[in-house]
């Protein structure tokens, strides 16, 4: 065996623990936690396989999200109240049902020759060429459309650049609309949950307190 | 994997050694550095018993840590209270492996010795990629340790830290959109020789001194003290609000892998700011040569500045006081994420018209 | 490639191997003395009452996600940062400040909406 498929096999075994781990730890900081994990593996293997700029992004923006996932637990849920000792759900049936649905679609769209992905070897994922629609023209007088190659990029992060901002500029933009939406439901989202928690949490003084200073900047202004 | 290149082998274990030693020894010289100039700003003798200046009491401050009492809360999560400050460490550790200090030049064998441990070419985005990581240590410790103080002082840090790591990334974008790459290495080589401004003053190349790029670096800048949680910004400790904010129940070595830590983080950060806006190993208005003269003067320069830089953070500590908390998130929010990007637009605008 | 951030694994290790050290010789040359009271967590001398993992406020939530889709914006700015330079001759140059704008300009609308719900006034 070589290095590089040892070193997978124990990473691999790892994200594939930890993952396991997210859903059967009883605590739900320590399965924040265990997701942490299985994220960075998989950035690890993003590396090896060449995509480092995957892997950097990946616990640049998955650790971030972590985070945000713990904040949740920590805001919403009072860690003494643990649920009660029933380890599975009442929707296991179901759960179990829809995640062999997804292993199976995953298993036969990724499998070799099923799903043709030319990336090979490492030097794949760091080039990449800019391909271009040209007509051209038959010998037989017929006019096709053709794609055709152009220039070539070297280097990891240039190739993902170079794909992003000119083959898929339309998804990239897409995208941005996408985080539009998202910050506007993170804030309404937000809101609700506020004010709810306003109603139960703050006590009566905090309350009286803020109306005193509404009373004394009205009379500042007047 | 065969055909290991031993010699290559040799300079990376050498470099490793240079830069570990390096960290180590920060916080023991930062920590003396921090309490005299803290006396000599505040007027009053500091440490001095220990040794000449009071230059071993680091030293004696590190036994002491190794010989108190190692706590451990009853109602503390145990395993994650014991990570933590691991969790803290390894990153403020690492980070600095990407930073270029010292010019390359050829040794006698016609081999290039490049002073920096990891050339990769995600340079800068790995630096922030770990430096994502060091938030974990510190509401890991805030969680685990079972403490009101400790839980508000990591819930805190950990606001201010993810929003003032954004504006960091974001700062940064504007130098490698001048640079065209993400290596540090590429970054310091763009700031190498010199400009002539309005045909008067002969100015170092130094992104610091473009007039594209000076909001950038007053972002980059602050935002690192938050980042690191340094004084205007130290609101994971707090002390005045929240006793020691997410180490209130550290005690011993645990407390001192934190410190370590802190000093640690610093460093890399000071390192940081020399790479991408003072032009990092470059010698101003002089072009070294591409010998060991030049490396060993390289370096000299390198170190100069973020030693500059490290009493800048020493000197900000004990001359402005601490913000208020909505302060801070105002400011980071409101002006400095905003002026990260507009100044991302203007850089862009000067290359596209060649200016830059 | 791999291969160039091997460097950087070995120094992660190195520090798990000075982590555990430190954390291990304090452990065993430091005195030990637990006693009940001083195990209780520390609340300013104050027996502590209720349970010490409080809720925290929503608004640490907000900023957490918030933070998550300025990070995704700005892991899309550093691939066109890096070919910025180099495609910016001619009449490509503009057309990637553009494209580049337009979507600043999207998120910039999230931008002021997020700031007059005043999500950011802690």
């Amino acid at each position: 065996m070589s290095p590089a498929l040892v070193v997978f096999l124990v990473i691999g075994t790892i994200a594939v623990a930890s993952s396991i781990l997210v859903v059967a730890m009883r605590n739900p900081v320590h399965s924040a936690l265990f997701l942490l994990l299985t994220f960075l593996c998989v950035a690890i293997l993003f590396v090896m396989k060449g995509a480092e700029f995957v892997g950097a992004v990946q616990v640049l923006v998955y650790a971030g999200g972590i985070m945000v996932l713990f904040l949740f637990v920590v805001m919403l849920i009072n860690v003494r109240h643990l649920p009660d000792e029933r380890v599975l759900s009442n929707f296991w049936k179901g759960g179990l049902l829809v995640g062999l649905a997804v292993f199976l679609l995953f298993f036969t769209m990724v499998r070799p020759g099923v799903f043709h992905d030319p990336v090979a070897s490492d030097q794949a994922l760091r080039t990449t060429y800019t391909y271009r629609h040209r007509k051209v023209h038959q010998p037989d007088g017929t006019v096709v459309r053709k794609l055709i190659r152009r220039g070539k990029v070297v280097g990891n992060s240039e190739a993902v650049g170079m794909a992003l901002y000119t083959d898929y500029l339309v998804p990239f933009e897409v995208a941005s609309l996408f985080l539009l939406v998202a910050m506007i439901g993170a804030i309404v989202i937000g809101k609700r949950e506020l004010s709810a928690i306003e109603e139960e949490n703050i006590p009566a003084y905090m309350l009286e307190r803020s109306e005193t200073e509404h009373e004394v900047k009205e009379a500042m202004s007047a | 994997m065969h055909g290991i290149d031993w010699v290559d082998v040799g300079l990376s274990v050498l470099k490793i050694a240079i830069v570990l030693g390096a960290m180590l020894n920060v916080t023991p010289i930062m920590v003396w550095v921090e309490r005299r100039g803290s006396a000599l700003i505040q007027d009053r003798p500091g440490p001095n018993r220990v040794g000449p200046f009071g230059l071993f009491q680091s030293f004696a401050d590190a036994f002491k840590f190794i010989l108190k009492e190692d706590m451990l809360p009853a109602k503390a999560n145990k395993i994650l209270y014991t990570i933590a400050p691991m969790f803290g460490l390894i990153p403020a550790l690492t980070t600095i492996a990407v930073v270029p200090w010292g010019r390359p030049f050829t040794l006698p064998g016609g081999r290039l010795f490049e002073p920096i441990i990891a050339n990769v070419n995600i340079g800068i985005l790995l630096i922030f990629a770990l430096a994502s990581m060091g938030v974990y240590g510190i509401v890991m410790a805030g969680w685990a340790s079972a403490n009101k103080y400790s839980l508000f002082g990591g819930i805190r840090a950990s606001a201010q830290m993810i929003s003032y790591e954004l504006s960091l990334t974001l700062a940064a974008v504007s130098v490698l959109l001048a640079a065209g790459s993400l290596s540090l290495t590429d970054v310091v080589w763009r700031q190498t020789g010199s400009f002539v401004l309005f045909n008067v003053i002969k100015l170092p190349a130094w992104n610091i001194f473009s007039p594209a790029m000076w909001m950038a670096f007053i972002v980059f800048f602050v935002s690192g003290f938050a980042e690191t949680n340094r004084m205007p910004f130290d609101f994971a400790e707090a002390d005045a609000e929240l006793v020691a904010g997410y180490h209130t129940e550290y005690s011993s070595m645990k407390f001192a892998l934190f410190f370590m830590s802190e000093y640690m983080a610093m460093a890399t950060m000071s390192a940081l700011v020399t790479t991408l806006f003072l032009g990092g190993w470059d010698i101003p208005w002089y072009t070294e040569p591409a010998t060991w003269v030049g490396f060993a003067l390289s370096v000299l320069s390198f170190v100069t500045k973020v030693s500059i830089i490290l009493f800048i953070f020493v000197w900000v500590r004990w001359t402005i006081p601490r913000l208020k908390y909505d302060l801070l998130m105002k400011l980071g929010w409101k002006v400095f994420l905003p002026m990260a990007v507009v100044n991302i637009v203007i850089v862009a605008l000067f290359i596209a018209r060649g200016w830059l | 490639m791999t291969h160039t951030l091997l460097p950087v694994l070995i120094m992660m290790l190195i520090a798990v191997v000075v982590g555990v050290v430190m954390l291990a010789l304090a452990w065993f040359v430091g005195g030990h003395a637990r006693t009940a009271s001083k195990q209780e967590p520390y609340e300013s001398g104050v027996p502590s009452l209720d349970e010490n993992r409080k809720r925290v406020n929503v608004r640490f939530y907000q900023i957490a996600m918030l933070f998550i889709l300025f990070d995704i914006e700005a892991a899309f700015l550093y691939p066109w940062a890096v070919i910025y330079r180099e495609a910016s001759t001619g009449a490509q140059g503009m057309f990637l400040f553009g494209e580049m704008l337009v979507f600043i300009v999207l998120l910039a609308v999230g931008y002021v909406y997020v700031w007059k719900k005043k999500a950011f006034d802690f």
